[in-house]
């Protein structure tokens, strides 16, 4: 029974989530929606996981939709580049919607919680859809579901300025998801066919034409927006702040990665290496706007004060570090990137969910009403302190390992300088982390400190599962190299 | 393919542009929203311009015909314009609810709102 349902994984992995959401709808008592998208969210993550190691026992899975055939039909595909990305975002969303239910108690309001759940698995069955699908339209459609849904999540947030981030998110997100569009209904146009492995075929034929050269560009630049690449991250900054806790926890640790990953799939499986890097200053682009965000954003990060909006700063330089792996262009590079985005997604999980709780109990993540939080709650600052370390890059945590393939990319290359700037990168994470650290554990509690208790179990639970798989995977890097390796391989002309 | 043949692209082109400003320079969020369904309209044609054959018909079996539009990016488009409905409706809504808790629906009046507390 299991055996013949295991053909059709790649596809329940999307339509699990995806038909939950309305059975949420039916359901609607909150606590019924919460422990049914939770079972759903399991099922999704224990079929990813399924994926992952029969991809790595017997290579890439296709699967055709309704049994058409690709190039006609839809095509979804499971290799060695998306398969880690399904189980990172169904793993991520699965153990943040365990803390969501305790999170949102005090952030929204109680009729709402359903229609949240519903918004929460649309968005992830977007997601998902958007890594397993192998149709460049597809991707369009995923791409619009996810972000619609992640609009919604963010104007749940209970100040009311995330309306006005949320708003400014669609206007962004809908330009660059249209310029997505054009660019797919150009290479449609210039190679007949829609799908990729069959557009990988097609597009070299036609590359000297304009309309390609203008595909690649309107694509790009859609996909930069979508990813928050410096300078075009001004939407994420106050999406993150404003939206509620977990929805930042999640969002942040999964939408921008998904995006990454777009870019990376239509630059080098879609587009090719050649016609890439060749024909176009990509490299110099990437290289350019990547150390631009990692520097910019680092600073700015510095001088903030509300929390949330320091880490979702530091998000934007992380992106800044996986486009620099993309720039290098070398195959220890897209694996510094690949690795990262496996990392980052932990950490940045880890970090907001323990963000989650000090606003659970503080109601705002306020750094100078955090003197001396550390004695009053210490799981959470200690979850906090170990995903700051992984954040700058410290040795038995993930941070490090993936920061390490990143500078021996950039030595590969003979790049010294970039090198250089990477690690004055890190040490600007070091003074914005260090900055909440000492507050929470050097300063004595003061006045200001609101007399607070630990945070509950529900949160602290899903917080220190993705703690401890910072320190496993930082300590055990065999599944987590292994496969970005075979991935990046893959990406540069090794068999798929 | 002669000047005219390119019409559609021109006229794509233009509105996209006008839609793409208004986005930019208006203040108000309603106009804004204009602008963003112009743009996205401009795909639309965008796409319904690329199907279309010169002297084929609608893709429907009829005795004696040869040649047919292609079918395929209506259909994408048809998708696409559902999708741009939605995005239209959610931003409405958010302006609705933008207008019940700061009582405007202007760029500059939310933000003095927002730096006075």
């Amino acid at each position: 029974m299991l055996a013949n349902l295991s053909i059709h994984f790649p596809v329940l992995q999307v339509v699990v989530p995806l038909m939950a959401a309305p059975a949420c709808l039916l359901l609607r008592q909150r606590g019924l929606a919460w422990g049914f998208a939770v079972l759903a969210m399991l099922v999704a993550f224990a079929i990813s996981v399924a994926l992952l190691y029969q991809v790595i026992a017997g290579g890439a899975i296709s699967y055709a939709l309704g049994g058409w055939e690709a190039p006609w039909g839809i095509e979804y595909r499971v290799d060695l580049l998306n398969a880690p990305l399904l189980m990172l975002v169904s793993g991520i969303s699965a153990i943040a919607l365990l803390a969501a239910r305790t999170s949102i108690e005090n952030e929204i309001p109680a009729d709402r919680h359903t229609m949240f759940y519903i918004a929460w698995l649309l968005c992830t069955a977007g997601l998902l859809g958007i890594l397993s699908t192998g149709d460049a339209f597809n991707v369009f459609v995923f791409l619009e579901i996810s972000s619609l849904s992640a609009y919604t999540l963010i104007a749940l947030g209970k100040d009311r300025r995330a309306l006005w981030a949320s708003y400014q998110y669609l206007i962004a997100g809908t330009i660059g998801a249209t310029f997505i569009l054009i660019g797919i209904g150009l290479m449609y146009v210039m190679t007949g066919t829609l799908n990729m492995a069959d557009l990988a075929q097609r597009l070299p034929e036609v590359s000297s034409s304009r309309t390609v050269f203008t595909a690649f560009a309107f694509f790009m630049v859609g996909v930069c927006l979508k990813l928050a690449l410096f300078p075009l991250h001004l939407w994420l900054p106050n999406a993150y702040a404003f939206a509620p806790s977990v929805v930042t926890a999640f969002l942040a640790a999964t939408a921008t990665k998904v995006a990454v990953y777009v870019l990376l799939r239509f630059v080098f499986s879609v587009f090719g290496y050649e016609f890439s890097f060749s024909h176009l200053p990509l490299q110099e682009i990437l290289l350019v706007l990547g150390l631009l965000g990692i520097f910019a954003a680092s600073i700015v990060a510095i001088y903030q004060t509300n929390l949330k909006r320091l880490l979702a700063y530091s998000s934007v330089a992380q992106i800044g570090y996986l486009i620099l792996g993309i720039s290098f262009a070398n195959e220890t590079g897209v694996m510094a990137t690949l690795l990262h985005m496996l990392n980052h997604g932990l950490m940045k999980g880890a970090l907001f969910l323990s963000l989650a709780a000090v606003v659970y109990r503080l109601g705002i993540a306020q750094l100078d009403q955090m003197h001396g939080l550390a004695s009053r709650m210490p799981w959470t600052m200690a979850a906090f302190l170990i995903g700051g370390l992984s954040l700058i890059g410290v040795p038995l945590t993930v941070g490090f390992v993936s920061k390490w393939y990143l500078v021996s990319a950039a030595l590969e290359n003979g790049w010294w300088p970039v090198a250089a700037l990477i690690l004055i990168g890190s040490l600007l994470s070091v003074i914005y982390i260090w900055k909440i650290i000492e507050v929470a554990y050097f300063k004595p509690v003061s006045a200001t400190t609101p007399d607070v208790q630990e945070a509950p179990l529900g949160l602290l639970l899903p917080m220190w599962m993705l703690v401890l798989a910072n320190l496993y995977f930082g300590i055990n890097t065999e599944l987590t190299v292994g496969v970005s390796q075979l991935a990046a391989a893959s990406l540069f002309g090794g068999a798929p | 393919m002669s000047e005219f043949g390119l019409f559609n692209y021109w006229v794509v082109m233009l509105l996209m542009m006008i839609g793409f400003y208004i986005v930019i320079a208006q203040g108000n969020l309603v106009k804004k929203l204009i602008g963003l369904t112009l743009f996205q309209t401009s795909v639309f044609i965008m796409y319904i311009s690329l199907g279309k054959i010169e002297g084929a018909t609608a893709p429907i079996l009829i005795e004696g015909v040869t040649l047919y539009s292609n079918p395929l990016p209506h259909v994408l488009i048809l998708t696409a314009i559902v999708v741009g409905i939605a995005t239209t409706a959610l931003g409405l809504a958010l302006v609705v609810r933008i207008k019940e808790s700061y009582g405007t629906v202007e760029e500059d009046e939310i933000h003095a709102k927002d730096e006075s507390c």
